[in-house]
């Protein structure tokens, strides 16, 4: 891919300079920290916001367990729109404000144009993911007990590739369609639909949703809950859906007037 | 601090600290970044900002059951900063420029210069068989066009708007695809090979674009890498190509605040900074003052002989001063191709302007029907007080003219006999054309 390197490194530069790489390590470093305190002070808050009537609800006593679920829908949740947002307008924006003609009547492909694009959105995303869960993992021994490194970097690697899943389909609406809007749009109801598809088991086990269940526990250090079957199937069908959004993008570009 | 039914220890303390700050930090950021208008120009993602906001105000309420309204320290997010590998804005070049901002001599003095004969024996450096391009709806852009492009000239391709020039240009450059025919580049086709065509080609775009978070030097640095430039040599190409534009003061500052002449400018920088042996430059002065006109002018004036250099512009009398050659397209049809001498000779007919004195315009109009029905008189247009006559016999004209325009009786400032220009030459064929459609 004649450019690739060249391009990446302008991708990268381009997310720091426009300060998508430190907004987005930032909110994701919120995440972190705002989970684990969650966890551990939701019986507080509750009581402190209800008062009597709070003694009512059954709330478990806080532990690393809750600190990690805390953390994996926070980063399910609004690592996934922000997935979205890093992604929608990676090809749209170019086509809009003229750039990519600029930049494609170089001697680039198209392949390394977006290629550059998605491995750039993907480290900025494990950068941030990274962060996350290194704050995290730091509150959590603090205010809980020590977990397994081991299974905070597993936890990690499949939030990053849950997350990426998002990414990696937005960024296909967005070199089909070229409108920043409609990849958003496309993005989300992708996200909704497999979130929902996510509800029958079988479909789980493929999906980016069945990456969480194996991150919690390795995470906490809970092994014997693990499915390793599940795990497998999980994370082969998120690079596969990947793979998919990678070749359709490129496909589509490929057929785009610029 | 203390909210009645919840107890603060100093760990929890310093543990919301590092939250309170963050958060504060991104909402003053938010604001003060929507506000600045630099913010339009550096592309950033406001949808991004959205995102942000409305995830820093859900975690607004935990936030005030934890601490209450006693916020922590107030302290701005990091700002952007300059990353290795494109180097910092204000980082000195490797290749200090030289002070002045005027063009080369050799540019200024282009213009001025006889017009060098292009390479004979070599082959032409673009060549266009029968290509057809016709966009979804229908609309045919190009219908069947040839055309030779010697090596080594200034080749001026003409057409009034429609013409299909920019799609001739784009195909040529390997930005879309003909339907059919074929063409190629520097002896290759760009529909079979369009990299290899555009690492031997620099090409500008009609209204060319910029990163607006890049330098000007930026932006032709990365162009230079993705054309193999390395090191010294790319440093060196860069303060070239920025020298050869009059660039170099504004180099280092953020192309997203450059005026349309100075993006102009810097894509005309980029198109020319990796020395490739062709050029397509899509109306590569139509943003520039006539000053920046002249030099730009200058400059594809003095790569003749050199670089094959294609470019296409509404401005007759600039392509008349530079170009070896002209082809004129309407209706995705090429219409003529020749020397500018060639076609003066061929098409241009000779010209009289009758000036008249204010408020003669209905009288002179009169005389414009009167000459047309002469036989020796082709044409014959009134506009703003000028009458302007084309004729087939000037021998005859030069004595009936003048005995028509003094029977008239309209009050005249002149009669002249005009050189014709290669705006007669188009006029007429594109009129011709669009006569005949």
């Amino acid at each position: 891919m004649k450019g690739f390197a060249v391009l990446l490194r302008k991708e990268l530069t381009e997310a720091w300079r426009t300060r998508r790489l430190p907004l987005i390590a930032i909110m994701f470093v919120l995440v972190g920290l705002i989970s684990p305190l969650t966890a551990k002070y939701l019986p507080d808050i509750l009581k402190a916001a209800l008062g009597d009537q709070a003694t009512g609800i059954p709330i478990p006593p806080p532990d690393a367990t809750q600190a990690v679920g805390q953390l994996l829908k926070n980063l399910g949740q609004l690592g996934a729109l922000a997935a979205i947002a890093l992604a929608m307008g990676a090809v749209s924006g170019e086509l809009d404000k003229g750039t990519a003609a600029l930049v494609l009547a170089q001697p680039v492909g198209r392949v390394a144009f977006l290629g550059a694009k998605l491995v750039a959105i993907g480290i900025v995303l494990a950068i941030a993911t990274g962060l996350a869960a290194a704050v995290a993992w730091v509150y959590t021994v603090v205010l809980f007990e020590a977990l397994p490194i081991s299974g905070w970097l597993a936890l990690f690697a499949l939030t990053w590739l849950a997350l990426f899943v998002w990414a990696s389909l937005t960024l296909w609406a967005s070199a089909a369609t070229g409108s920043t809007t409609a990849a958003a749009g496309l993005g989300f109801v992708a996200m909704i639909v497999f979130s929902l598809a996510a509800a029958i088991p079988t479909l789980e086990r493929l999906l980016p949703a069945g990456l969480t269940g194996p991150a919690s526990a390795l995470a906490t250090g809970a092994t014997a809950d693990l499915d390793p079957a599940k795990l497998d199937t999980a994370v082969a069908g998120s690079a596969i859906v990947v793979a998919v959004a990678a070749v359709g993008a490129v496909a589509a570009f490929r057929r785009r007037e610029l | 601090m203390s909210i009645p039914g919840l107890s603060l220890d100093p760990t929890l303390l310093a543990l919301l600290i590092p939250v309170a700050v963050i958060q504060l930090g991104l909402m003053l950021l938010a604001a003060f970044d929507l506000l600045r208008e630099e913010r339009r120009v550096r592309g950033g993602s406001k949808a991004m900002w959205v995102v942000i906001i409305v995830f820093v105000n859900l975690l607004g309420p935990i936030l005030y059951f934890l601490v209450g309204r006693e916020e922590g320290p107030v302290d701005a997010a990091p700002g952007p900063g300059a990353m290795p590998g494109w180097g910092s804005p204000h980082d000195p070049p490797i290749v200090a420029p030289p002070p002045s901002e005027t063009p080369p001599e050799e540019v200024r003095t282009a213009l001025a210069g006889p017009r060098a004969v292009p390479l004979p024996d070599a082959p032409p450096a673009i060549v266009v068989e029968r290509l057809v391009r016709r966009y979804p709806g229908g609309v045919l852009a190009l219908d069947g066009l040839d055309l030779s492009v010697p090596a080594g000239s200034v080749f001026g391709l003409l057409g009034p708007n429609g013409a299909g020039k920019t799609t001739c240009l784009r195909l040529l450059a390997g930005l879309t695809r003909p339907t059919s025919g074929r063409a190629t580049v520097a002896g290759l086709d760009p529909a079979i090979d369009p990299i290899g065509v555009r690492s031997r080609l620099g090409y500008l775009e009609q209204d060319p674009r910029a990163y607006g978070w890049m330098t000007g030097r930026e932006q032709l640095r990365m162009v230079g890498q993705l054309h193999g430039l390395e090191g010294q040599q790319l440093e060196a190409a860069i303060d070239d190509a920025l020298g050869r534009v009059a660039l170099r003061s504004a180099a280092d500052r953020r192309a997203g605040g450059y005026s349309g002449g100075m993006r102009q400018r810097l894509g005309i920088a980029g198109a020319l900074v990796h020395r490739p042996p062709v050029m397509i430059l899509d109306e590569p002065v139509s943003a520039l003052d006539p000053e920046g006109r002249r030099d730009v002018l200058g400059l594809i004036a003095s790569l003749r002989g050199e670089t094959t250099v294609l470019f296409s512009s509404h401005v007759l009398g600039d392509v008349e001063r530079i170009c070896d050659r002209v082809a004129i397209l309407d209706h995705g049809r090429l219409v003529v191709e020749g020397g500018i001498d060639e076609l003066l000779d061929r098409y241009a007919q000779p010209v009289w302007r009758i000036e008249a004195e204010p408020g003669e315009d209905a009288a002179l109009a009169r005389l414009g029907e009167r000459l047309r029905a002469l036989p020796w008189v082709t044409a014959a247009s009134a506009e703003h007080g000028l009458l302007t006559v084309a004729v087939s016999d000037p021998a005859l004209a030069s004595h009936e003219l003048l005995r028509a325009v003094a029977a008239s009786g309209v009050a005249v400032v002149s009669v002249a006999r005009a050189r014709p220009t290669l705006e007669d030459v188009f006029l007429r064929l594109t009129g011709e054309t669009e006569a005949a459609a």
